[in-house]
């Protein structure tokens, strides 16, 4: 059995899980489109876009970002569960290769992900959302935005096989939260107090975020400073980094479930 | 065939495997037992390769549990402490996909999965989501996805705990349809009846080492004999016990310390009828107690 084909088999379990059970996914996507809605709109009227520009406009490429990161959570959570009901030790106890498990995660989790964006995109151009880019420049953003899900994927996975008990599983539920929010996403880090603003400038959340603005065609709250000019640059270094780091972290917790 | 030979595991400063050794001969029924912590489920799990000893070699029909692992996963099969099945998915459609991940083709998985779950009486419930079934389903489930390549050996780490007395006797069917099959099981538990019921050979196992091993008759005749008990008409006791002394007796009732058909024949003798004979063989639980007890106190 090669590791992509049993890898494929993992991920096709996951579609089977759509088909069995769709609310869960279907109440992922309205957890994000309330998020939406909430900013957007109850919260959209006060905050204001350094740089001029549209609210709506400003907040869609960053909601997407931030769910993008959240995935990190359902990667965890996923991970732990089958670690802690013996499915992991039941697919370690097979013929297959020792990457199967994790690919098969990645590529159900990717699908998952995809699925998620374009659902988003097209409620976000329902409700007044401009792309005003060019259509590569737009697909270029959509790459950007899978690669930060990739690695927030792999960190997933790591924390998960490293963490798989349920109070860990909570943790992670709860810290995305700040690390989401200390970020350009929601709003611009030029509101914020300078020492926060420099923190939410680094967090790689914020490059993604900005970045897509730019590719959209959309305000990017930024005016200046290292995010501004190198925004693109820094939205596939952060990932590709966490990547490298996580890849064989995770790998190194695969195989410390044999200690 | 099972060979583990010296095999030592620490965690920690606990031992959890100090000199384990086992030897199970191809098609047997091993019975490993042992209380709580006394190292069955790492035994286990190192043999299944799932965890890497610190020293020591373990031997699955020939090939190296350590270097040769991916070989070995090829000849066993897993029963794991929790059933280890997809609660989402029906029972059919995990079958299919552990089927499809034993590397055998889409339809092939699918007619094995069809027999599997005929054998193992769910295909009634084959469609449905394996949430809703029951404990010993969920169980006979379980082991049919450990017997889908028909595996050289079968490991079950306790596979009746927790369950209700009929799926308990649903399992212990189930495992003896795999032994049929020709299938070397090793078997943990704690519950001494499954081990008297289903084992021909076990090995008690205490402080990460075997303590003790042989047939469950043989493991009981260590430490006492057969004790039968007898009520006869009281007129009859004194003649009863002249020929034979009891070890205990209460009025009409005599207990000897001998075998059943020695006992009928001083009756015959006699010439008494019994009005009750009840045979009491020392329970494995005794034997068992005896053993870790002596282990304790060394």
């Amino acid at each position: 059995m090669s590791t992509l084909r049993a890898g494929w088999i993992i991920t096709q379990r996951e579609l089977a899980h759509w088909a069995r059970q769709p609310w869960g996914p279907v109440f992922n996507l309205l957890f994000s489109i309330m998020l939406l809605l909430v900013f957007g709109f109850l919260f959209g009227g006060a905050i204001i876009v350094p740089g001029g520009g549209d609210y709506l406009d400003f907040l869609l490429p960053g909601m997407l970002a931030l769910s993008m990161m959240f995935g990190v959570e359902g990667t965890a959570l996923k991970m732990a569960g089958d670690a802690r009901k013996g499915i992991t030790d039941r697919f370690r106890s097979m013929p297959m290769g020792s990457a199967s498990v994790a690919l098969g995660r990645v590529g159900a989790d990717m699908a998952n992900s995809a699925v998620e964006l374009l659902v988003l995109i097209l409620g976000g151009l329902l409700i007044g959302w401009r792309i005003t880019g060019d259509p590569g420049s737009a697909a270029l953003a959509v790459v950007l935005l899978l690669l930060l899900r990739l690695a927030m994927l792999w960190i997933g996975i790591f924390l998960g096989l490293s963490f798989p008990g349920e109070g860990a599983t909570a943790a992670v539920q709860v810290l995305v939260w700040p690390i989401g929010f200390l970020s350009t996403a929601i709003v611009s880090s030029e509101t914020m107090p300078d020492w926060l603003g420099a923190i939410a400038a680094w967090n790689p959340l914020s490059a993604t975020a900005t970045a897509t603005r730019q590719l959209f065609g959309n305000p990017t709250g930024v005016t200046e400073g290292v995010l501004a000019d190198w925004a693109v640059w820094l939205a596939i270094g952060w990932p590709v980094l966490l990547i490298a780091v996580f890849v064989p972290l995770s790998a190194r917790a695969y195989r410390n479930l044999s200690r | 065939m099972l060979i583990a030979e010296g095999l030592r595991k620490r965690y920690g400063d606990v031992d959890a495997l100090d000199d384990f050794e086992l030897n199970v001969p191809a098609g047997e029924i091993h019975g490993l037992l042992g209380p709580n912590g006394a190292g069955k489920t790492t035994a286990v799990r190192a043999m299944a390769t799932l965890v890497r000893v610190d020293a020591g070699r373990i031997l699955i029909n020939g090939f190296d549990v350590h270097r040769e692992a991916r070989s070995v996963r090829r000849q066993i099969g897993l029963v794991g402490q929790q059933a280890a099945v997809d609660e989402i998915l029906s029972g059919r459609q995990n079958l299919v996909m552990f089927g499809r991940l034993y590397g055998l083709a889409k339809s092939a998985a699918a007619t094995r999965a069809a027999e599997l779950l005929e054998t193992f009486e769910l295909t009634e419930a084959a469609d449905r989501t394996v949430s809703g079934y029951s404990g010993g389903m969920r169980r006979r489930l379980d082991i049919a996805a450990a017997l889908i390549l028909t595996p050289a050996v079968l490991f079950l780490d306790e596979p009746t705990t927790g369950l209700d007395p009929r799926a308990r006797n649903e399992v212990w069917a189930t495992v003896r349809q795999a032994a049929a099959g020709g299938t070397t099981v090793l078997l943990t538990t704690q519950y001494l009846d499954e081990a008297d019921q289903l084992a021909a050979q076990i090995s008690v196992m205490d402080h990460g080492r075997v303590i003790a091993s042989g047939t469950p008759s043989e493991l009981k005749r260590q430490i006492g004999r057969d004790r039968v008990t007898v009520t006869v008409d009281p007129a009859s006791a004194d003649a009863l016990a002249r020929r034979l002394p009891p070890v205990t007796r209460d009025g009409g009732t005599l207990t000897f310390e001998a075998g059943v058909s020695e006992v009928v024949r001083t009756l015959d003798d006699l010439e008494i009828t019994a009005d009750d004979l009840v045979l009491r063989r020392p329970t494995l639980d005794e034997v068992f107690l005896t053993l870790t007890a002596k282990e304790t106190v060394r």
